[in-house]
């Protein structure tokens, strides 16, 4: 499996990662990506079709809480860091649906 | 799906033809629990902005998720509504994209392994026709915050963000407009008779995107559109009307129908397309490494299964075997639990017809006029029994009860009290009855003696009685005195 550079800048947008416009410089780190991709790709040379997959490194189950409220009701906590917030509410870019 | 091959969908008229509408519907059901998905946080309705957010569901670094049991199990319970598989073990997943209302950049979604698979719900149609529509999968997944627009900025709630959702995914085996509007109500009856979601539309509890795409008859499926966020089961009706027909337009003027995400507004009835095919869906779903999968024994899902209510068809059946309604009557009486409740109460040792006919007839007619819901009306189970009781033991006439009825819906109060205020009481005293047969007899002879060459001329005596007593006097007494003084 390899990627091309469509495939980095297109994957950097969704991730909203900053990437340079100009194809040379996305070159190396897709040179660099696919040397990681074919890397991975050597693990399948394993036969692992009698293992189950490890679903955690510790032996244990998923812990289910309460249905009880025990958090919440600090607002000005929640937004104390945003860089602009207004009546306890979040200040972002307008967003279009 | 027995009934699949003689039923008739909807027909979108071209002009190459007739078209086919074929729609599948993902529901949102905000499960009705007292806490969040993964969080502590409370989920009521209307609270201050960020009121009810904790910090892990306002995603700040360190947060981790922990799974609510109560959720877990209203899953269960509603796979099983649903007549579903429910799997034992199932996978939370990350669902990744960026929008402020969700500030992780991912919800915590199930997508390869859901909580319930494949499952089934029975619709019953106007003209008596019953469609079974599929059930795909049903998982659990967060809800997002809300953001409101002002001039160039966005403000970002986070109250809901977090909150328990079952997203219902139907197969498309919908074919009109009014089977998805019968199926939306079925389900939502569901919900409620489990007490698992209380399908509020209005506060967005219950909430459905639709999937829609038109085909000629025998053609494989046609490019669907995705009309979000449908808030009301009219609106679902409309939105796809107005979609399908826009798609049939659309075909057969040379286009092709993109598939993309619509919106449907209400105050235009028209769709409109809502995200650009730039940002089409790449969610790259992967594991949540911050939950283990959800597993649990069988005996989890028979403890619930044993405690499942009686559902809307089960008690449709019952009510047609066991009390002798008609299956209309059956089925009007279950599409509600409200109402379904209402009856039950109200029919306690009664002749269910008799409370049927009120409940289905004066009560509705009652509510449709006054815009109420049974909850709010003046009227209680217990009263409309109590009428209907004075009815039987022959103390008000039938006639006279829907005055009462009206008093009752109107002012509220004990149906035997406004009789004996008002004295409403029939008149059974026979002497009382002659009295007035006589008066009227004596005050028409000539109608008196047409009644002998044509009988049904008493009908008039019947009227002009039950007028004078005001309308206290017992219509059988009446007849058979009429009977008696004018036919002998």
């Amino acid at each position: 499996m390899s990627v091309d550079i469509q495939t980095v800048r297109r994957i950097a947008k969704l991730a909203r990662i900053q990437v340079s416009e100009n194809d040379a410089d996305l070159e190396s780190m897709t040179t660099e990506l696919n040397a990681i991709l074919n890397w991975v790709e050597q693990l399948e040379e394993v036969d692992t079709s009698n293992v189950s997959p490890m679903k955690s490194a510790v032996e244990t189950s998923l812990f289910q809480r309460a249905d009880k409220v025990t958090d919440g009701g600090y607002p000005e906590k929640i937004v104390k860091n945003a860089p602009r917030a207004q009546d306890n509410m979040f200040v972002v870019p307008r967003v279009v649906e | 799906m027995s009934n699949m091959q003689e039923r008739r969908g909807q027909v979108i008229q071209g002009v190459t033809g007739d078209w086919e509408v074929v729609v599948g519907l993902e529901v949102h059901a905000q499960v009705a629990s007292n806490a969040k998905l993964f969080s502590g946080a409370p989920t009521t309705f209307g609270a201050g902005p960020n009121e009810n957010v904790s910090l892990v569901d306002a995603a700040m670094p360190g947060m981790l998720p922990v799974i609510n049991q109560f959720c877990v199990e209203q899953a269960i319970r509603t796979g099983l509504g649903i007549n579903a598989k429910i799997n034992l073990k199932s996978v939370f997943d990350r669902k990744n994209y960026f929008y402020p209302d969700l500030p992780a950049g991912y919800q915590i979604s199930q997508y390869k392994d859901p909580i319930v698979g494949e499952g089934v719900v029975t619709v019953d149609l106007a003209d008596g026709q019953s469609v079974d529509i599929g059930i795909e999968r049903l998982h659990l997944e967060q809800d997002a915050g809300k953001s409101t627009h002002e001039g160039d900025h966005s403000l970002v709630d986070l109250n809901r963000a977090g909150v328990a959702l079952m997203e219902i995914v139907s197969k498309p085996d919908i074919r009109s407009s009014e089977e998805a509007a019968a199926y939306l109500q079925k389900l939502r009856a569901i919900l409620r008779y489990l007490g698992t979601c209380d399908g509020n539309m209005e506060e967005g509890s219950l909430r459905a995107d639709v999937n829609v795409s038109v085909r000629k008859s025998g053609d494989p499926f046609g490019t669907r559109c995705e009309i979000k966020n449908v808030n009301s089961i009219r609106f679902v009706a409309a939105a796809i009307d107005y979609e399908a027909r826009r798609q049939v337009d659309l075909i057969e003027d040379g286009g092709e129908v993109d598939q993309e995400t619509r919106l449907f507004d209400p105050n235009t009835g028209k769709t409109r397309t809502m995200r650009s095919k730039e940002d089409a869906h790449d969610y790259r779903y992967f594991p949540d490494p911050d939950l283990l999968p959800l597993e649990f024994d069988q005996s989890v899902v028979d403890e619930i299964a044993r405690n499942l209510p009686e559902l809307p068809d089960q008690k449709k059946a019952r009510f047609i075997e066991e009390l002798g309604l008609s299956a209309y009557d059956a089925g009007v009486l279950v599409s509600e639990k409200e109402t379904a409740d209402f009856f039950e109460e109200a029919a306690a040792g009664r002749d269910p017809k008799i409370v049927a006919n009120w409940t289905t007839g004066e009560l509705f007619a009652a509510l449709n006029k006054s815009g109420q819901s049974l909850s709010d009306c003046n009227v209680s189970a217990k009263q409309l029994g109590a009428l209907i009781d004075l009815i039987a033991d022959d103390t008000i006439s039938g006639r006279i009860a829907k005055d009462v009825f009206e008093i009752m819906f109107e002012k509220g109060g004990n149906p035997a009290e406004i009789v004996e205020e008002r004295g409403l009481k029939q008149v059974t005293d026979t002497s009382e009855i002659e009295a007035i047969v006589d008066q009227v007899i004596a005050n028409n002879p000539d109608k008196a003696a047409e009644v002998k060459t044509k009988p049904k001329a008493i009908g008039w005596f019947v009227g002009q009685v039950m007028q004078a007593s005001g309308g206290k006097a017992n219509p059988k007494a009446v007849n058979e005195i009429l009977k008696r003084k004018l036919e002998s």
